[in-house]
């Protein structure tokens, strides 16, 4: 009887998951406008393919786990998880394989762990990993951006080529994919290169980054500082993170500035600032504490110039965002405030 | 007037972590002077309103008792008295559902009153309690029945005994009364500024003078005015401040309004003393000086009756023991179907189950709030660790991790990520985006680890009890066997000296008395071992 009584606070909660989640697609949009324009309708169909993809498997999981479904999808979370998958892979990509990618981040990365709040790796970054690794050739070759290589693939051909890699007439593959900057960098970096011939040798670049690439950034960026504005997102993670990247690629460019690009081009091609303020900001798979943020952050950025610097593959986002997620719980363990009343040492 | 030199605030103030700003709808109900509620047909009066050990009941079923008549005594150090607020007759001492967040019930007397409203005979008034030893002070005000009027209603004799070798340097007076809709303290500070210095001066003479200050939020402009005025007047004025506080909350917290105020923070699991701080509520103060200087017993307090299903809320002066409906009536009644009935602040405060449960000496508000002030939550979500609930506390903890714990019933790791310095403010609730009822998980998880470690007490205590005992019969035993060893020794003893020579059995006896001793000293000193 008494249990009916529900415990205070009496108030209406000013918060909510889904406008949470509703405010990160918000954001997301003028990024993915950004790309559309530049990469093509390519981009938009894979965005309705994931979303549509995710927002099935989801459904199908939690019906045989017989939990209750439309909550579950009506906290927008799988959308999320879809649409940052859909702009992290080519707009090239075969419609399976964001179908195998869905599949792979709803049902064994999020909700064999239990749902939302229980997987401890971000769903989108290890489907993107998981086809990366299985698949490297369809998840490297790019589209170039339209304006390099001319050709103008109509919404039409753009389906064509996600369901039957088919491309029009006269147009080849070559003709119309082109390595990500970043891609192109390493590459002709590791053919012993300095970075003012590589840069005087294609027209692949703009004034930051890649051309094209620069203003998906930008726009990017326009989003995550809505978030910052709208208080979805704290400046921790995203500031410590680009520090991170930065403060290195400004050190080994002092060093070295011709074998290590200016600083910015790190902002400003491949996933850095979206990695930075929509992916790892994910809150569930992120440090929870203030002070862990700035770690983590700082750590994945690191990562991120040291895989793009040395590793084996062009970016470096979604591995380094994996491995800080396995590190997570134990920089917050180590990062617990100081609780009031509990003298100045740290309360463990 | 204008001659009255105003206390200026040019005080630094602190900040604590986190806290809300919330809308305070302190509108509702502010506006009109605190009216006095009539005296009710019955007074239901719950025997033990304090913390402490419970009173001894003084009347019987049948007894006249006149307004201000104790009918319950204090029993021991910690407890406070309770008096009879009107004066009848008592037709029942009972069980009755009293305000509590369990729900529970309790022993009250219920009195039916004849209306007169007779005062019982008062001490007099103890208008020199300067010039008198403070312990005859502080017994007027723990015979008066003074508890905390701010809500934890401690025996306000006792927080005033801070003891002789703790030195307080601060009283610091909580007016900031930072729940929303509440508006009792702010009536009372626009109204009986004077008399509540008169408590505070009170209060000041007993901890030995230290200097005071009064924390007010600043959406209480009229209230810090009056108070400000009031103190011009006094002859507080040197020793005493008036300081307007952000409004935040839980700014009216005692730690964080002690913090705010002195930059210094109370220990964990400590009192104020022990920083040299005592704190005490505006409304504890008033009832100070009506004990002291009027011969008062506490028989009533100001109790704001708000929220928007209410037709008329305001402010009453409520004697102890009126039942909620009538209080309710006094507002004209229900605008509407209340979603709830609660018991103090939306924040902190909880939901009644029983709307005829009686007015308490902690009870500051009566809330009737409708679906619209108070939705339904709806169902919880998973949290997703965002980390809004510890943004938001201001104990700084991570609700997060305790939520985590609590859960899984994990509740080491709770303490371990110190749940019991969780005030049970209501930030985290109010801003986890996955509408999880933090605070239910904290107060369950308290409580699991309060039986647990009553538990463990019992059990210690039966444990001690059987080692006891098992002591005991081994002691028996062996002094059993020292017996048995004592005749057979001095049996062999008598033969020997029968044998032998007069020396040697002298020799003899000598020797066995010895044996006796040490075996009688081995004996009785075994149960000091075992025990
Ligand atoms: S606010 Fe709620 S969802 Fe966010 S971390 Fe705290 S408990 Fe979890
Ligand atoms: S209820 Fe406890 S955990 Fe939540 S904000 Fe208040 S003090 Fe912190």
């Amino acid at each position: 009887m008494t249990s009916t009584l529900i415990s205070s606070p009496h108030v209406p909660r000013v918060n909510r998951v889904d406008r949470v989640m509703l405010q990160v697609l918000l954001a997301l949009v003028p990024g993915v406008l950004a790309m559309t324009w530049f990469f093509g309708w390519g981009v938009l169909v894979n965005v309705t393919l994931a979303v549509g993809f995710a927002v099935i498997a989801e459904a199908l999981v939690l019906l045989l786990r017989r939990r209750p479904v439309l909550p579950a999808l009506g906290d927008l979370s799988a959308v999320v998880t879809a649409v940052l998958f859909a702009i992290s892979v080519p707009p090239t990509l075969p419609w399976w394989m964001t179908l195998l990618g869905m599949l792979f981040a709803i049902v064994l990365v999020k909700q064999l762990y239990g749902g939302l709040g229980y997987n401890p790796f971000n769903p989108a970054m290890a489907a993107y990993v998981f086809l990366l690794v299985s698949y490297p050739v369809a998840m490297t070759s790019w589209l170039a951006p339209e304006l390099l290589s001319g050709i103008d693939l109509s919404f039409g051909d753009s389906l064509a080529m996600i369901l039957h890699q088919v491309l029009p007439a006269g147009v080849d593959w070559d003709a119309v994919t082109a390595a990500t900057p970043l891609d192109e960098m390493r590459t002709q970096l590791d053919e012993q290169l300095t970075i003012a011939e590589i840069r005087d040798q294609s027209a692949l670049w703009g004034v930051f980054g890649g051309r094209g690439w620069e203003w998906v950034n930008a726009a990017f960026l326009l989003g995550g500082a809505y978030l910052l504005w709208r208080r979805t997102i704290t400046w921790h993670i995203p500031v410590s993170m680009l520090a991170g990247l930065l403060s290195l690629a400004t050190l080994f460019w002092l060093i070295d500035p011709q074998t290590h690009p200016f600083p910015a081009f790190h902002l400003f091609s491949g996933a850095a600032i979206l990695g930075a303020f929509f992916i790892a900001t994910d809150p569930v798979t992120a440090t929870t504490t203030r002070r862990g943020q700035l770690i983590y952050g700082a750590c994945i950025g690191a990562t991120v110039f040291v895989i793009r610097t040395w590793g084996g593959y062009p970016d470096a986002v979604a591995f380094a965002v994996l491995l800080m997620n396995i590190a997570a719980p134990t920089i917050d363990y180590y990062t617990q405030p100081r609780v009031f009343g509990h003298g100045r040492e740290r309360a463990r | 007037m204008a001659a009255n030199p105003v206390p200026s605030s040019e005080r630094r103030l602190w900040t604590f972590h986190g806290g809300i700003h919330i809308a305070d709808e302190k509108a509702l109900s502010n506006a009109s002077e605190i009216a006095v509620a009539p005296v009710p047909k019955q007074l239901v009066i719950p025997l033990q309103q304090h913390i402490g050990a419970s009173a001894r009941v003084l009347v019987a079923v049948g007894d006249r008792v006149l307004k201000g008549q104790c009918i319950a005594a204090a029993d021991g150090y910690v407890s406070a008295p309770v008096h009879a607020s009107s004066s009848g007759t008592v037709i029942a001492i009972e069980e009755r559902p009293v305000p509590h967040p369990s729900g529970l019930s309790a022993l009250c007397a219920v009195i039916e009153t004849d209306g007169e409203d007779a005062w019982a005979e008062l001490p007099e008034p103890m208008t020199h309690y300067a010039q008198l030893d403070p312990a005859e002070v502080r017994e007027r005000i723990r015979w008066a029945g003074v508890v905390g009027m701010g809500g934890a209603s401690f025996p306000t004799g006792v927080k005033l005994n801070p003891g002789p070798d703790r030195r307080i340097d601060t009283l610091v007076i909580n007016g900031a009364e930072c729940e929303p809709y509440i508006t009792c303290d702010d009536r009372l500070m626009r109204e009986r500024a004077s008399r509540i210095l008169e408590g505070v001066r009170i209060m000041r003479h007993l901890l030995g003078g230290p200097e005071v200050l009064i924390g007010i939020e600043d959406n209480k402009p009229e209230a810090i005015a009056a108070m400000r005025f009031a103190l011009g007047e006094s002859d507080l004025r040197a020793s005493a401040e008036v300081v307007a506080i952000p409004t935040l909350y839980p700014s009216g917290g005692e730690k964080q309004l002690i913090r705010i105020l002195t930059g210094k923070e109370v220990p964990s699991h400590g009192i104020p003393a022990q920083i040299g701080i005592v704190c005490q509520n505006v409304g504890t103060a008033h009832a100070v000086a009506e004990a002291v200087l009027d011969g008062r017993p506490l028989i009533s307090r100001v109790v704001t009756v708000t929220g928007r299903a209410i037709t008329a809320p305001r402010n009453l002066e409520a004697r102890i023991g009126t039942p909620a409906t009538d209080l309710i009536a006094c507002c004209d009644g229900y605008r509407e179907q209340p979603r709830k009935l609660v018991c103090g602040g939306p924040m902190m405060g909880f939901e009644l189950g029983e709307q005829g449960v009686p007015v308490t000496k902690p009870v500051n508000c009566l809330l009737a709030l409708t679906a619209a002030e108070a939705p339904d939550p709806g169902p919880a979500l998973a949290c997703i660790r965002c980390g809004r609930c510890a943004d938001a506390c201001p104990a700084n903890l991570l609700p997060q991790q305790l939520y985590w714990f609590a859960r899984a019933k994990d509740f080491d790791h709770a303490q371990d990520y110190n749940l019991f310095d969780c005030i049970e403010c209501g930030c985290c609730a109010q801003v986890c985006p996955s509408h999880i009822p933090l605070v239910q998980y904290y107060r369950y998880a308290k409580t699991e680890v309060w039986a647990r470690e009553q538990e463990k007490r019992k059990a210690e205590e039966a444990r001690q009890r059987h080692e006891a005992k098992q002591a005991r019969l081994e002691r028996q035993e062996r002094e059993r066997q020292a017996r048995m060893r004592q005749k057979k020794e001095a049996l062999a003893a008598k033969a020997k000296a029968e044998s032998g020579t007069s020396s040697e059995a002298k020799q003899a006896a000598i020797a066995a008395a010895r044996a006796r001793a040490a075996a009688k000293q081995q004996g009785a000193s075994e149960p000091t071992d075992g025990a």
